[in-house]
């Protein structure tokens, strides 16, 4: 068995050379990991309004459907809002992924654990919620083929990325929520942006 | 009686609102129909009213503007997501169909119906109401100006007296 993927360069690989890629993180350690991999314009950490990463990533992929949109999230955000899979297997945008950064724990609140850890397979609910493609990644020739989907496979796709729980510093982007949307906004849109 | 649901449809077109998300509601019944038979709207069914404000607020992140539609009762599921919009002054609006308001048939829809206005209000969402068919049609446009031209939250509440639900005979028989 393979040593265990690590969060943090699970996300930076993810995101290497994201090109036009467009992201939205998850609250809490999925947020720090995109930071830590290169606070950008283009992507969108959540804050708060846990349980919406997914829903986000949906409106966006929809007002955006030239370009590639990365919902990057933990398990228990996720589970918070697991309707939003059946929500987004009806729409089922081709240019929607998310990547469930697994360690099977609340990592922000005293690492308890979570419903993945005690086998709720959210790769599983993907796919009978009517997703293009989704799997489990448990080791680094798994997140090859899973990273690849990801960014450029049929979507929405879904992977399911277990790694080890682990307390790493905190990297964190800024804070305040109406200059995170109006960058972002800028960053896509342009001078457009102001005038609508 | 009047078309009203036909008239918001053309409101919400004339303001370029691309995306509908909703959760069903026997008054919103025709208006959904509407958005879904238009080629020029993406009707977006919602397994709970909270899944439309991350989606309002990732359609407005990509240059889009939505509409949320739901019931009264949904208001309360969408409570914390509203947090985010307050925080990050993404535009919002809201058609809510009032129920537990004004002769209503079912008793719990009534604690819900009744603090529906102070929730929204809590939450820092602008509340509009329309009480009658004639002022449906000029609430949602104010309320969709005031949305995207000032990157606010506002719930349109229309009265159950428009709905005019009396009975769950009624309701069924819709």
């Amino acid at each position: 068995m393979s040593a265990p993927l690590r969060r943090r360069e699970v996300v930076a690989s993810l995101l290497a050379g994201r090109g036009d890629m467009l992201v939205v993180a998850g609250l809490g350690s999925t947020a720090w990991d995109c930071t830590a991999a290169g606070d950008a314009p283009l992507t969108f950490p959540m804050w708060g309004a846990m349980g919406s990463a997914a829903t986000m990533g949906l409106g966006l992929a929809l007002a955006q459907p030239a370009r590639r949109v990365l919902v990057v999230t933990g398990d228990g955000e996720m589970l918070m809002g697991l309707g939003a899979l059946a929500t987004i297997g009806v729409q089922r945008p081709a240019n929607l992924a998310i990547a469930v950064i697994d360690n099977e724990r609340y990592g922000e609140t005293g690492m308890q654990e979570t419903h993945t850890a005690s086998g709720v397979d959210l790769a599983a609910v993907a796919l009978a919620c009517g997703f293009a493609a989704a799997q489990v990644v448990r080791d680094a020739t798994g997140l090859e083929a899973a990273r690849a989907a990801l960014r450029a496979g049929a979507g929405p796709v879904l992977a399911q990325v277990k790694v080890a729980p682990e307390r790493l510093p905190l990297v964190l982007p800024p804070r305040e929520g109406a200059l995170l949307k109006a960058r972002f906004r800028r960053a896509l849109l342009g001078p457009q942006s102001e005038a609508d | 009686m009047s078309d009203w649901p036909a008239e918001v449809h053309a409101t919400l077109r004339e303001e370029r609102v691309q995306l509908v998300g909703y959760v069903p509601d026997a008054g919103h019944q025709r208006l959904i129909d509407l958005a879904r038979a238009d080629p020029a709207m993406r009707a977006v069914v919602l397994s709970t009213e909270e899944e439309g404000v991350g989606l309002a607020a990732g359609a407005w992140l990509g240059g889009a503007r939505c509409a949320l539609l739901m019931q009264s009762s949904g208001v309360g599921n969408c409570i914390n997501a509203l947090g985010m919009v307050r925080e990050c002054r993404f535009p919002l609006l809201m058609l809510v169909t009032m129920r537990g308001e004004v002769g209503e048939f079912n008793p719990w829809q009534v604690p819900m119906g009744q603090a529906t206005p102070a929730v929204l209000a809590a939450m820092g969402v602008a509340v509009q109401h329309a009480a009658s068919e004639d002022e449906v049609v000029p609430a949602v446009s104010a309320a969709a100006r005031l949305a995207f031209g000032s990157y606010a939250a506002v719930a349109v509440l229309v009265s159950q007296r428009v709905i005019g639900i009396k009975s769950f005979q009624e309701q069924a028989a819709q």
